[in-house]
């Protein structure tokens, strides 16, 4: 059904910490492993080892600079499906291949009713949902809902892939509708926010802005500059001074 | 966004088959020249019928069309499959009466007429509420699908009456000509509202924006991948301009000519069934252009400076 519940039980979703993450593309590799070998159809490839590759995707990490004045960062901004309260590519759906679970509130694709018309790519404004062009159907993040309610895997595992595979711990699993939980304090505690509220989705996902940090010194000078010289060469770049 | 060629096909054929089914019901019920009818019915069968194949061309898994009903609550393009049907039912019905009862029915034509309007608006509500997409998110989307529809159904009517040898009345010449103002106007307006950016940004995508300025510094992959492809579309920009005047000359001249010719301002200088596939060919132009042109806000995430 392509109504979205009023309300879900839990709300289920990621953070994302933007000051930790190092950009190492790790959960984006996991994430494709782990959904390729899944209980879905594979996330395609076309050709994977000619020059022309192209496959789908449910984890992009993206770099940005962010300038101020002569102060710049490079932040690293993994983005996948944010599982948003007001989802507007489950609406969209003729079929019905597209919900939002009242259980937990993750968005899903049911690909055996998806027919592939690509209108809910066109109506998500993150880019969360990809064409596979093999199987014909949408593809998005499923927040491993075959991982979390496992009952083969071992405690630890019962995350996502690209939250268990992060090296630098950026990114975190929980659910938002508690307000004691790990990630509903990270969001209170480091000022977690949505990304494009003004396009009115309720993005259940939520980033950790990059923490303050001290500004590096501006450079005194040029590295062509150095200290004044000394001695020989003092006098030898006087007299170079001095030819016509 | 991705001009997909199997859906402007659908949007323009099926849509100028639709405003001629309206200009029929209008004709039949003020007893304009009923031969018209004869032919201009199973023409606009036909129109609407390639389109809507044409559509499914752009389907991945077109098997699981037959789902494609059942979400009417929330969805357009549900909507606009179950009006789409739906009005084949009156159709049918009118051919049935002029083909094998030889009778106009007005009932059954009025309703088709309404089923057709209904069908265009769909069409115009499924890119309309396409926030993503400003462009689109505007009332002027369906009321352009609407006029465009209508007038271009206007132009097939007038066509066939001109070829069959009938009289056109000022009144009706006087409307086409009325719905070709305001297809113009809404253009006009239509290309100011593409012109403004998105109040979405690359600093509200990313949330860096802060006192500093956000630019991407590196693609997620280093080639090209579906969403970059489907709504990346760039190469409508360049001549956007050239290919507008043109989306205009071809609208407005094969309008302009049929009815100085009406007026009796001017000798037929083509078959009118010539002149009505030119003002086709601009709606084509157009449509094209209301894909290619519109910007998705993913294009935030892919180094573009604004949506």
């Amino acid at each position: 059904m392509t109504a979205l519940p009023a309300h879900t039980e839990k709300k289920l979703g990621l953070v994302i910490d933007l000051d930790t993450c190092v950009g190492c593309h790790a959960c984006a590799v996991n994430c494709k492993e782990w959904n390729t070998g899944g209980d879905l159809a594979p996330l395609s490839d076309t050709d994977p080892y000619g020059a022309d590759v192209s496959g789908t995707w449910l984890n992009r990490i993206h770099s940005f600079e962010v300038a101020d004045g002569d102060d710049a960062r490079l932040v690293h901004f993994p983005k996948s499906c944010l599982h948003c309260d007001d989802a507007p590519c489950v609406t969209v759906c003729p079929t019905g291949a597209s919900l939002k679970r009242t259980e937990d509130g993750i968005v899903l694709v049911d690909e055996d009713r998806c027919m592939g018309c690509g209108l809910c790519a066109w109506a998500c404004p993150y880019g969360a949902r990809e064409m596979d062009a093999v199987a014909g159907v949408m593809k998005k993040c499923t927040l491993c809902v075959d991982r979390i309610y496992s009952e083969e895997l071992p405690e630890e595992d019962r995350i996502p892939a690209c939250v268990r595979t992060c090296p630098a711990s950026a990114r975190h699993f929980g659910d938002f509708a508690d307000p004691e939980s790990e990630v509903s304090l990270l969001v209170a505690a480091r000022g977690g926010y949505d990304l494009m509220p003004e396009q009115a989705t309720k993005p259940v996902n939520k980033y950790l802005p990059p923490r303050e940090r001290t500004a590096l010194p501006t450079p005194a000078r040029h590295a062509d500059d150095g200290p004044p010289l000394k001695g020989f060469w003092k006098w030898l770049d006087g007299a170079l001074e001095r030819l016509p | 966004m991705k001009p997909a060629f199997s859906v402007i096909c659908f949007t323009v054929l099926s849509g100028t088959g639709y405003g001629l089914v309206v200009w029929l019901a209008l004709s039949t019920l003020l007893q304009r020249d009923p031969a018209v009818a004869m032919i201009g019915y199973p023409l606009a069968f036909i129109m609407i019928s390639a389109g809507l194949l044409s559509s499914t061309l752009h389907l991945k898994s077109p098997a699981r069309a037959r789902f494609a009903l059942s979400q009417w609550r929330t969805s357009w393009l549900s909507r606009e499959g179950i009006a789409a049907l739906l009005t084949f039912l009156p159709l049918l019905a009118v051919h049935w009466g002029l083909f094998v009862n030889g009778a106009h029915w007005h009932l059954a034509a009025v309703l088709a007429a309404i089923g057709s309007l209904a069908t265009v608006f769909c069409t115009g509500m499924i890119y309309q509420t396409i926030r993503a997409v400003r462009a689109w998110a505007t009332p002027m989307t369906s009321a352009a699908y609407l006029l465009a529809a209508f007038t271009g159904g206007g132009v097939f009517w007038l066509a066939l009456q001109m070829t069959g040898g009938a009289s056109v009345s000022t009144p009706a010449a006087l409307i086409i000509g009325l719905a070709l103002v305001g297809l113009m106007v809404i253009r006009h307006f239509w290309w100011r509202n593409l012109a403004a950016p998105s109040t979405s940004t690359v600093a509200t995508a990313t949330g860096l924006g802060g006192p500093g300025t956000v630019s991407l510094f590196e693609r997620p992959h280093v080639t090209e991948n579906w969403l970059t492809e489907e709504m990346g579309f760039r190469v409508a920009r360049k001549h956007a301009a050239r290919l507008r005047g043109i989306s205009q000359l071809l609208t407005i001249l094969p309008l302009a000519i049929l009815l100085l010719v009406i007026m009796g301002a001017a000798d037929m200088p083509l078959p009118a069934t010539v002149i009505a596939v030119l003002f086709l060919t601009g709606t084509f132009l157009d449509r094209w252009l209301f894909f290619a042109e519109a910007r998705h806000t993913v294009r935030l995430y892919y180094g573009a400076s604004h949506a």
